[in-house]
């Protein structure tokens, strides 16, 4: 999509049907831990594996280098989130320390056709979005932390996911980049 | 326009990948007379050439097979020692046929671990900070060109010294890679890379760069 030379357009699908399919991911991990709580730990773990790959495929399509402070990795992922879900979040509410800022999604396509019953309120629907965040940004060698704030699906006006850096993992950082 | 291989390391130096490409294949067999006017030795289970070079047997290369039946590890498969049977005047006129020296899998893990720590040492050798390490090796006959990622992972290529263009075909070895490798379900992280779409993608792009230049890929 933001390939530096435009040649190749990545492949489209329709939000629909990655919400579908996130949606039955999400209804059989409820029938089978029967817990909300374990479920939304689930989704985190399983976002985190996908961002250690998917950061791969960001970095060769984008060409991008390495981030030297929160506020490039701000924009970075912003652009991610429009490559990888086609929505452009806000990014606001830094800390006075700068280490600390939220991703506010108008739109969430996750949670597009999803109003969770009552016995799952405490149920982190798109708990996978911090596992990618995390996942993604160790991968990169920035240890941080990401927890949902603000959920549509909670009856909030928009989503929003805090991200907050904890860390540069030092010993990670392979030679030539340190 | 020659490329000869690529390789790919991952983030703790292990050799995940590596691919032949265009090594064009040096073999002469010959038939000798008693004696033989070519010294041998035998050297890690391998009998070169060590003196005497002619007719496309270069000092360096490799004896293959003695009248046809191949050598391995210094013996003969029917058994006998190839020394001994290039000593004993009774078994000439012999034909040898010899050849270029090939990489085994081992050597080659070897070698891309031996990489590892000289392109940490080029970035801390360097004069000024933030150096980024080896990023081209050359030497008479060809030239290495290496690209590492942010997350770590080394592409390299080998090629022939005038071959151009090879910075963005790493570019393209790392989105093969992103998109083959990496988002196939069953490929786990650091673990060699044993996909065979990735390989047939691999093999296009580099026929495609060999034939038609770094322009359309």
């Amino acid at each position: 999509m933001s390939r530096s030379s435009s040649r190749i357009d990545t492949k489209k699908v329709n939000s629909e049907l990655v919400t579908l399919t996130y949606g039955a991911l999400v209804a059989q991990m409820i029938k089978d831990l029967d817990n909300a709580d374990d479920v939304s730990k689930q989704l985190e773990r399983l976002g985190y594996n996908m961002g250690i790959r998917i950061v791969e495929d960001f970095l060769s399509k984008t060409g991008s280098g390495r981030c030297l402070d929160l506020k490039d990795t701000a924009d970075k992922v912003q652009m991610a989130f429009k490559m990888y879900l086609g929505v452009q979040p806000n990014v606001a509410n830094w800390s006075a320390a700068g280490d600390e800022f939220s991703f506010i999604l108008d739109s969430n396509p996750l949670t597009e056709l999803v109003e969770l019953p009552d016995d799952l309120k405490n149920l982190k629907y798109c708990n996978i979005i911090c596992g990618v965040l995390r996942g993604a940004l160790e991968m990169v060698h920035l240890d941080v932390q990401s927890w949902i704030v603000q959920d549509q699906l909670k009856g909030d006006s928009n989503t929003e996911i805090r991200l907050k850096f904890i860390r540069r993992l030092e010993d990670s950082i392979p030679a030539g980049e340190d | 326009m020659v490329i000869y291989g690529v390789y790919i390391v991952s983030k703790s130096g292990g050799l995940i990948f590596n691919h032949d490409h265009n090594v064009p294949k040096i073999e002469t067999e010959k038939t000798f007379s008693y004696p033989l006017d070519i010294k041998l030795a035998n050297e890690n289970k391998k009998i070169i050439v060590e003196f005497g070079q002619r007719d496309g047997i270069n000092v360096g290369h490799i004896l293959y097979a003695i009248n046809g039946i191949p050598v391995t590890g210094g013996q003969l498969d029917d058994g006998r020692d190839a020394m001994q049977v290039l000593e004993n005047k009774e078994n000439y006129p012999i034909s040898l046929r010899f050849g270029r020296p090939k990489m085994t899998t081992n050597e080659k893990i070897f070698l891309a671990s031996m990489f590892y720590p000289l392109f940490a040492i080029a970035s801390q050798l360097s004069p000024e900070p933030k150096c980024s390490g080896i990023e081209v090796l050359e030497a008479d006959t060809f030239k290495l060109h290496c690209f590492q990622t942010v997350t770590g992972v080394k592409m390299m290529v080998v090629a022939e010294r005038m071959q151009a263009g090879m910075d963005i075909l790493l570019k393209r070895i790392y989105e093969l890679y992103a998109d083959f490798a990496l988002k196939n379900p069953f490929y786990s992280l650091e673990m060699p890379i044993r996909c065979e779409l990735f390989d047939t993608n691999l093999k296009l792009v580099l026929e495609q760069i060999e034939k038609s230049g770094i322009t359309n890929i």
